[in-house]
């Protein structure tokens, strides 16, 4: 009994689950659930469907390159048991998951670097620029707390182009 | 070697039949379109094709009967006397005569017309003569009618003859009627004889097939014969006496010695000597059946002496072949067929004294010298009378006991489960042949899945090495990182978020409601603005709006109120416009005059009124302009729908058209009438 990898987006594939394909070329397709399945049948590239594992290893979105990654690997070689170096292993597999937890974390960070910054800088733009959609200019005019809030803004990030 | 196989003979179909046949045929060989308007030539061949491909047909046809049939001359003796008996020589012969002459008849026929054919004029005539020659030959199928029906008979009779090999090795049973013959053939064949207490039961030849000493017998059952003159034998028992004439077999001549036949001994005895010339160089066997009602010591003497006169007759075919004349126990032997006692012995008696004659037939051919030349037996002579032994070293001995006492000790798997609670209880275990460091882990049961990964793909000898340095490099990784966060405290106010919200709810919405109009606007109908709720002027909804926008709506709402009311005429406004540039109309809803000039000098300069003409566009004067502008503009006005149903609705006139949904429907489909 093995956990497969899903062919479309590479999730897990417990024992009982899903559904595989064997085309007539003897090549094997394992699928999760139907909708990976489905997907499959309309011929769609997993690397083009954003929610797959390949659309977002090749966007670089996911931690692709890392050492964590080559403990785990298919050998098609017979090892002969031997009870303490499967202990050794169970015990291994717990630590390098682990490991490869905080890299993970770590990549989604570096990733994410930048972006509050962005927003907040987008989202001043919005409010200066729009903000006669919902209060007509001479409204403002007469009204000073909304335009008091907003000119230091403006004063602000005029400042912080130049 | 000939094979006697008259089982795949074709059918002879009878006159009709066979006429219809050709008929057809030709019918469906030969092209059946032919026009007057074609050549005289391609006429004349039409119709010689139809003839000459009938006549072909009709060779065939009765040749296949002629070959097919044999010819009695040609196959074995054997066959052609028992056909002759069964169907007469005479009746055969003639028949087949006649359909030879029949195939002649027809090829003449056939040769005559197309003659005709070559000087026929028209189509007409060249049908006409088609209908002729075919015709023709039809009667001269039909008048050997009788012939076919009677080779019809023959081939179904004999197609059920026994397929009888007249030149393998075969055991000829013969006899009075009911002495038991087909008694003995059931018990040493698989031959299924009907066996009935009534004479002849068996009315032609039965064939069955024994082995002795790995050779095939063929053993004939015939017919009982009757001690009477040649002439008056009926078929039956000519059949049996075709079979002995012919057939180069071991004779067992059947004695019922009990008399339960219906037949003394002395009768029985008479036959024998009335159809010895049939047994000449024949192995002769005399079997005294029935000993089980009366042994064969237990009969008279008059009997005894019957019997051994037969017997000697017999010795003599055992010395005409060259055999010794003292030695006679394979001539007459008793047995029983009710209580098999004998049975077996009378058949090993036959077979081998058989063989013995076939033997030596060949022995004395000219062929067997090429062969004998070739055997040699080589029999050492012994030396002198030392015993010399096969020789096996003790070695080889020991070690093959030593094998043998290893094969018995060896406990299987099926001695444990018979120990452990036999089948169904003992399971066996294929652990226990484990090569493993430790016996200990032989029953270790492996985990193959852990936090989701296959635990086999991370069995790996330096797992704990290469982990250690996994370890170390993020330990490394982690020093250098340290505490390193990024700093963002830029943060928007509550008021800004509100706001933000605000404008971004107010962007969806505009969104939304475009996406709306876009959507529909093919198929939306043009709706004046005093019939569209959501859009017409009133000012309730511009209250609401101005409202919405932070402006207090209470002035603006009044002056279209007050502008409504106090309208007035056209013209005088339109002069009041021109005179003052803006009159009290305006004063309403702009408190700074100063502000209302500005306003009124940055709107449109005042066009030249449309009607007014210009020189060059050809009008008479403003009057004929304007009406001409009038009834352009009237020309590409559109009607105005007002939401009414147009031309350009989506309609369905009738849901259900009759002519749809009813009516026969047996030819197509529903939609397709």
């Amino acid at each position: 009994m093995r956990l497969e990898k899903c062919w479309f987006c590479s999730s897990t594939v417990y024992p009982g689950h899903g559904i595989q394909f064997v085309r007539n070329d003897a090549k094997i397709f394992r699928f999760c659930r139907s909708k990976c399945h489905k997907n499959f049948k309309m011929k769609r590239n997993p690397r083009k469907v954003k929610w797959t594992k390949a659309y977002r290893r090749l966007r670089g979105k996911d931690m692709t390159q890392d050492s964590t990654f080559e403990f785990e690997r298919k050998r098609n070689r017979p090892e002969r048991y031997d009870r303490s170096l499967t202990e050794n292993t169970l015990k291994a597999i717990k630590k390098i998951d682990k490991v490869r937890v905080e890299r993970e974390a770590r990549h989604h960070k570096n990733r994410m670097k930048g972006k509050s910054a962005k927003e907040h800088n987008e989202a001043i733009k919005e409010i200066d620029q729009s903000t006669i959609l919902v209060k007509a200019p001479s409204a403002l005019q007469q009204e000073p707390s909304l335009v008091k809030v907003s000119q230091p803004q403006l004063d602000k990030n005029v400042a912080m182009e130049e | 070697m000939v094979q006697y196989n008259f089982k795949k003979m074709t059918v002879v179909p009878n006159g009709k039949d066979f006429i219809d046949i050709i008929l057809s045929r030709t019918q469906r060989q030969t092209p059946t379109v032919v026009h007057k308007g074609y050549a005289i030539s391609r006429l004349r061949q039409f119709y010689m094709r139809k003839v000459k491909y009938t006549q072909q047909n009709f060779h065939e046809k009765l040749s296949t009967i002629v070959d097919e049939f044999p010819r009695l001359d040609d196959i074995h003796p054997f066959y052609g006397d028992l056909l002759h008996v069964l169907y007469n020589k005479d009746h055969y012969k003639l028949a087949l005569g006649q359909i030879n002459t029949a195939r002649n008849l027809i090829g003449k026929i056939s040769k005559d017309y197309v003659k005709l054919l070559k000087y026929g004029d028209s189509l007409y005539r060249c049908k006409c003569l088609k209908v002729a020659a075919l015709g023709r030959m039809c009667t001269v199928i039909k008048r050997i009618g009788p012939s076919l029906a009677y080779l019809e008979q023959i081939r179904q009779h004999m197609a059920r003859l026994p397929s009888i090999d007249p030149n393998t090795r075969t055991i000829l049973i013969c006899g009075y009627p009911n002495v038991g013959k087909s008694s003995f053939i059931n018990k040493i064949t698989r031959a299924d004889v009907d066996v009935q207490p009534y004479a002849f039961t068996t009315k032609s030849l039965f064939v069955g097939h024994t082995d002795y000493k790995y050779l095939r017998y063929q053993v004939i059952d015939t017919p009982g014969i009757l001690d009477r003159p040649f002439e008056d034998r009926n078929i039956i028992e000519m059949c049996s006496i075709t079979a002995l004439a012919h057939l180069r077999a071991a004779v067992l001549f059947f004695l019922d010695i009990s008399g339960s036949c219906g037949y003394s001994i002395a009768q029985q005895a008479a036959l024998f000597h009335s159809i010895k010339s049939l047994f000449m160089n024949k192995p002769l066997i005399i079997v005294c059946n029935k000993t089980d009602l009366q042994p064969l010591d237990g009969i008279s003497e008059e009997d005894k002496k019957l019997v051994a006169e037969m017997k000697s007759e017999a010795m003599k075919t055992v010395i005409g072949q060259g055999g010794e004349a003292t030695n006679d126990d394979g001539v007459l032997l008793t047995m029983s067929t009710l209580t098999e006692e004998g049975v077996i012995a009378v058949k090993n008696a036959a077979c081998d004294r058989l063989l013995n004659q076939r033997v030596e037939l060949k022995m004395k051919s000219k062929k067997i010298n090429d062969c004998l030349n070739r055997f040699h037996v080589a029999m050492p002579k012994p030396r002198d009378n030392k015993e010399r032994p096969p020789c096996i070293p003790q070695a080889v001995i020991e070690a093959k006991i030593k094998q043998a006492a290893e094969k018995e000790k060896r406990q299987t798997e099926r001695d444990l489960e018979n120990e452990n609670g036999g089948a169904g209880v003992y399971s066996a275990s294929l652990k226990k042949h484990y090569i493993l460091a430790n016996d200990e882990w032989k029953e270790d049961v492996m985990p193959e899945i852990l936090d989701g990964h296959n635990v086999y793909d991370f069995v790996d000898p330096d797992i704990l090495h290469r982990l250690e340095e996994l370890e170390r490099e993020e330990g490394l990784r982690q020093e250098e990182e340290g505490d390193d966060f990024e700093m963002d405290g830029l943060e928007l106010t509550p008021e800004e978020k509100k706001t933000l919200a605000a404008i971004r709810k107010k962007k969806s919405l505009l969104i939304q409601e475009h996406r709306i109009k876009k959507s529909t606007a093919e198929s939306r109908p043009i709706v004046p603005r005093k019939f569209d709720k959501d859009r017409e002027f009133t000012t309730k909804r511009m209250g609401r709006q101005l409202s919405k926008l932070g402006i207090d709506p209470s002035r603006a709402i009044e002056r279209a109120r007050s502008r409504s009311v106090s309208r007035g005429r056209k013209r005088e406004r339109s002069v009041d416009r021109g005179d003052t540039d803006g009159g009290d109309a305006m004063e309403v809803d702009t408190p700074n005059k100063k502000q209302r000039m500005l306003s009124r000098s940055r709107s449109r300069s005042r066009s030249r009124p449309p009607t007014e003409v210009a020189p060059g566009e050809g009008f008479k004067d403003s009057n004929q302009k304007a009406k001409a502008l009038q009834k352009a503009r009237k020309s590409n006005k559109n009607r105005n729908k007002d939401a009414r149903r147009g031309e350009a609705d989506r309609v369905i006139p009738t849901l259900k058209p009759k002519h749809l949904f009813s009516g026969k429907r047996s030819i197509g489909k529903t939609q397709r009438r």
